[in-house]
């Protein structure tokens, strides 16, 4: 009889262990700081700023950082910080459910083609192949165009153009589990295919597509303020880093903050949520 | 058992099983070539052969996970094809590599607690979780242990989860694929305990797959040896051991390791295994075998019962001839 | 008196950080002389694979050398510098466990064994091509003109493994250590290794270390054996006498867990309990909370090697004559 030292945990302690299993990873910390303080920021964006993004003064256009004014006014007299703080929710809140169905979908494909193999697989892996043969931002702006521009066109442009790199991610994950011994257990004992798949080769496989969530945020995000800037995107009157990116370049030599913040902005929420996947990477990684 | 007729009572009866893989390179592999056993329950049968030899091949088609090219799995008289899910209860499998075999992400409790669930085998919650602390008790393990994943444990111990998960459908048989070869002595030495416990607490058909005889020296009532995917010798332990009719028998009794080493050592197998898949002509073993004579490098020999013992078998030439006594 | 091919004298090993460490290996004294061959045996996690790197000088990072001395025909071997693996080559090799990941997947077998030839015998490239297939003939090799060409990937397990052991001699050493070479092979494939080491050690005179948790494995290839456990040796002595007549609990308890080919019908009795975490052994001596013969004697304090009797044997256990013949 083995008399190993096996405690149980009590639900304090595992909490406890996932703040300690955190703050290891220095990454994960930083950028979920980092991240948190931005969501923050745009949630809060009344709060910080009582104009209106859309509130244009026409006294006061192209005004410096002033006690009314903290980061100054655009062209139209609108003031700068709130238009950055509510084109951060904009943009930030497209980023984020715009990688919801690619993920969702693509996860769902990739495993189910890497389980089953055969012609399901070969069909799938074609179908990948030419969507990645073609360069990203083609597809997108092609789509944009074909679907019409805003916020509907970028989600559907998404919904088509980006789940191919989860299906093939977890696919290759798939691969690997679906010799394991544990899943060949789980045959043996009986269990269904989706219950193995679900419950079994799922949580092995879903942890680097859910790594690649945070690099896709970003990618989706400055594909938005791209798009915003070539007039694709977000439309006028909604705030948008990539609009106002656009309008504040021809200010670039005499008002540089207008097209530059929008951009530092773009950079901040790119290098949090990169932080954050890093982190998350290590964190997830089996032992 | 023979390897002709059919037993009286079996259980488990496997019957000119043949599984074959395509190989690399297009071409295949014929892993198992034609082999029959049976087993029977709260018996304990040792499946003894070298890497290759299609053992494994074996265990995997007895527990229903490779598909057979030709040659019929039975239990109780009915064949196992397309399982359901109640036959896939009866037949459990132990597998080699305890660090392999357990899913990382999953705890012991969640695990035990689906087969219950999905085979309806407890009433309620509670009653599910009686089953489970029961099962943890079974193995040798503390009921805390169902909280934790696999990483907090040993390999020893992690066998013993292996163990209880095979244990938990109420299986008929067990296939135990060189249950022990990942673990340390000592530790295997628990494990093998805990096979011959179960076997006789549960009433249970062990079928004991191992490289090495001395494993299945200890448990087992009988012996089977593969030799490149077929049965070379069968029949009683005792009798096998110390009267061994096949050469490669012979040569697999003088190489297991012994505590008390004689001086005179055995002739030693030359070379090894051939890579699955190629054949010698003849008997299959002639190009290894101390005994070769021209008869075997046409004829393959037949696996037959052994002269004036009716319970054993073997597939060579000379199976009269004695092996047995320590030439060592 | 010609002093031993490897001598070590109380080497300690330590793991851990910057905050705490605690002892792996604590103070392994032995000695091989050339032509001999000596064993550790015990669970794994004892420490015996530690002792072999630290000794070739191959500890990984978190794993350091504390104190010890490593002496190689009487001269000393430094245990830590940055030129400290420099000083093993050509007198010492190592042969490792697993040879599928030892090897280099992408150098053929005769490739990997030349290299070493030329890079610590400095022989020219074709002379270092030569002895390569001379090695791997001494192996065992059958056709070793071919098989040299060979990839890893081509190779059995035991081939693999000894192309390995080529690798070893291929530097000329005088002590060949190894750790565990024959675990992950079939027994027949094990007893052809074995028994080539055997001839090699007699055949080139050279003083053998073998490591394994297999009891058996060791009593069929060392003259001499040190039972190991949690970083310590309990028991030493010539193999054959150690095994007939055990003086540590330990090594009664190993002997008896071994499935041996003799005891048909009999079941190995296994050792109850599980091998300390080196970071918190228990007081006293580390086997007791494991051991039948153990008393209040037995916490008080560290109990140490000592001799006993005749035979060169020794024992670290207060009760050792209560143990029982196996």
């Amino acid at each position: 009889m083995s008399t190993a030292a096996v405690a149980p945990t009590p639900r304090s302690r595992r909490v406890a262990v996932r703040w300690r299993a955190i703050r290891r990873y220095p990454s994960l910390l930083a950028g979920l700081t980092l991240l948190g303080l931005l969501v923050a920021a745009v949630i809060l964006a009344p709060l910080i700023s009582h104009y209106s993004p859309d509130h244009e003064d026409l006294f006061h256009i192209l005004a410096g950082p002033s006690w009314a004014h903290p980061l100054g006014t655009d062209e139209l007299g609108r003031d700068e910080l709130s238009r950055l703080l509510w084109a951060g929710r904009t943009d930030l809140r497209v980023g984020a459910l715009a990688v919801i169905f690619p993920f969702c979908f693509g996860t769902a494909v990739g495993t189910l083609s890497g389980y089953y193999g055969g012609w399901l697989d070969s069909v799938v892996m074609r179908i990948v192949d030419v969507v990645i043969a073609f360069p990203f931002y083609v597809l997108v702006i092609g789509l944009v165009f074909v679907v019409g521009e805003g916020t509907r066109g970028i989600y559907i442009a998404f919904a088509v153009a980006d789940w191919v790199v989860y299906a093939r991610t977890v696919r290759a994950g798939t691969l690997v589990v679906r010799e394991s011994e544990y899943v060949a257990a789980a045959k043996v004992g009986g269990l269904g295919d989706l219950r193995i798949l679900v419950g079994h080769v799922l949580p092995n496989t879903i942890s680097q597509a859910i790594v690649y969530i945070m690099s896709d945020i970003v990618l989706v995000i400055v594909a938005v303020v791209t798009l915003g800037y070539l007039g694709l995107g977000v439309q006028p009157p909604t705030p948008d880093w990539g609009t106002m990116v656009n309008d504040g370049q021809q200010f670039l030599t005499t008002h540089w903050a207008l097209a530059t913040l929008p951009g530092i902005a773009v950079v901040l929420t790119g290098l949090s949520l990169s932080l954050v996947g890093d982190g998350l990477a290590d964190l997830l990684r089996p032992q | 058992m023979s390897a002709t007729g059919q037993p009286a009572s079996a259980t488990l009866v496997v019957r000119d099983l043949h599984v074959a893989y395509a190989a690399a390179g297009g071409g295949q592999i014929q892993a198992v070539d034609g082999v029959t056993l049976s087993l029977r329950s709260g018996e304990a049968l040792g499946l003894v052969g070298e890497s290759g030899c299609g053992k494994t091949t074996v265990a995997r088609a007895i527990a229903g996970l490779v598909k057979p090219q030709k040659g019929e799995i039975e239990l109780d008289g009915a064949t196992l094809a397309r399982r359901s899910r109640a036959q896939r209860r009866t037949i459990q499998l132990v597998f080699q590599d305890p660090f392999a075999s357990l899913n990382p992400r999953r705890t012991v409790r969640s695990v035990l607690a689906e087969l219950l669930k999905v085979h309806e085998l407890a009433a309620d919650d509670a009653q599910r979780e009686r089953r489970c602390v029961e099962l943890m008790e079974m193995v040798g393990l503390p009921a805390a242990a169902l909280d934790r994943r696999p990483a907090a444990f040993s390999g020893g111990q992690r066998q013993r989860i292996a163990i209880a998960r095979a244990i938990a459908v109420e299986p008929r048989m067990i296939v135990a694929d060189e249950p022990m070869s990942a673990l340390d002595v000592s530790v295997g030495a628990a494990i093998l305990g805990l096979f011959e416990r179960l076997r006789n607490d549960l009433g249970l058909g062990l079928l004991l797959i191992s490289h090495n005889l001395a494993v299945v020296a200890a448990i087992c009532d009988r012996v089977a040896v593969m030799y490149l995917g077929r049965v070379v010798e069968a029949g009683p332990r005792g009798e096998v051991f110390s009267d061994p009719r096949h050469p490669y028998t012979r040569a697999l009794l003088d190489a297991a390791p012994r505590l008390q080493p004689d001086a005179v050592a055995g002739p030693r197998l030359r070379e090894e295994a051939p890579a699955a898949g190629v054949r010698p002509s003849g008997c299959s073993f002639h190009d290894r075998c101390p005994r070769v004579e021209d008869i075997c490098r046409r004829d393959a020999p037949a696996l037959v019962p052994v002269e004036g013992h009716p319970e054993r078998v073997a597939a060579c030439h000379f199976s009269h001839e004695h092996r047995g006594g320590r030439t060592r | 008196m010609t002093p031993p091919a490897l001598e070590v004298r109380d080497l300690v090993v330590s793991a851990g950080d910057h905050h705490r460490r605690w002892r792996v290996v604590d103070g392994v004294s032995f000695s091989v002389d050339a032509g001999q061959s000596v064993g550790i045996v015990g669970e794994s996690g004892c420490g015996k694979s530690l002792t072999l790197r630290a000794i070739m000088a191959l500890t990984p990072d978190p794993i350091a050398i504390d104190s010890g001395t490593v002496l190689l025909s009487g001269e000393e071997l430094p245990l830590r510098g940055r030129r400290v693996r420099a000083t093993r080559r050509g007198h010492m090799s190592m042969v490792f466990q697993d040879p599928l990941s030892s090897l280099d997947p992408v150098h053929s077998a005769g490739a990997q064994v030349a290299e070493i030839a030329r890079r610590v015998r400095g022989l020219p490239r074709r002379a270092a091509w030569t002895r390569a297939v001379d090695l791997l003939g001494l192996v065992g090799i059958r056709e070793p003109q071919r098989r040299a060409h060979d990839y890893p990937h081509q190779l059995s397990g035991g081939m693999r493994q000894r192309v390995m052991i080529a690798m070893a001699l291929a530097s000329e050493p005088q002590v060949l250590l190894c750790d565990e070479p024959t675990t992950a092979l079939d027994v027949t494939v094990q007893a052809q290794v074995l028994d080539l080491l055997n001839n090699l050690r007699v055949q080139l005179r050279l003083a053998l270390v073998f490591v394994s948790h297999d009891l058996a494995v060791v009593s069929s290839i060392c003259e001499r054996v040190a039972v190991m456990y949690a970083g310590r040796f309990v028991e030493t002595g010539p193999t054959l006498e150690v095994l007939r007549r055990p003086r540590h609990p330990y090594t009664l308890g190993l002997r008896q867990a071994v499935v041996d080919a003799e005891a048909v019908g009999r079941l190995p009795r296994a050792i109850r309990g599980e091998l300390p975490d080196p970071s918190a052994r228990p007081a006293g001596c580390p086997f007791h909370p494991r051991c039948d013969f153990a008393d209040d004697a037995c916490v008080q304090g560290p109990v140490e090697l000592s001799a006993i009797g005749v035979d060169d044997r020794s024992v670290a256990c207060l009760h050792s004559e209560l143990v029982p013949a196996p």
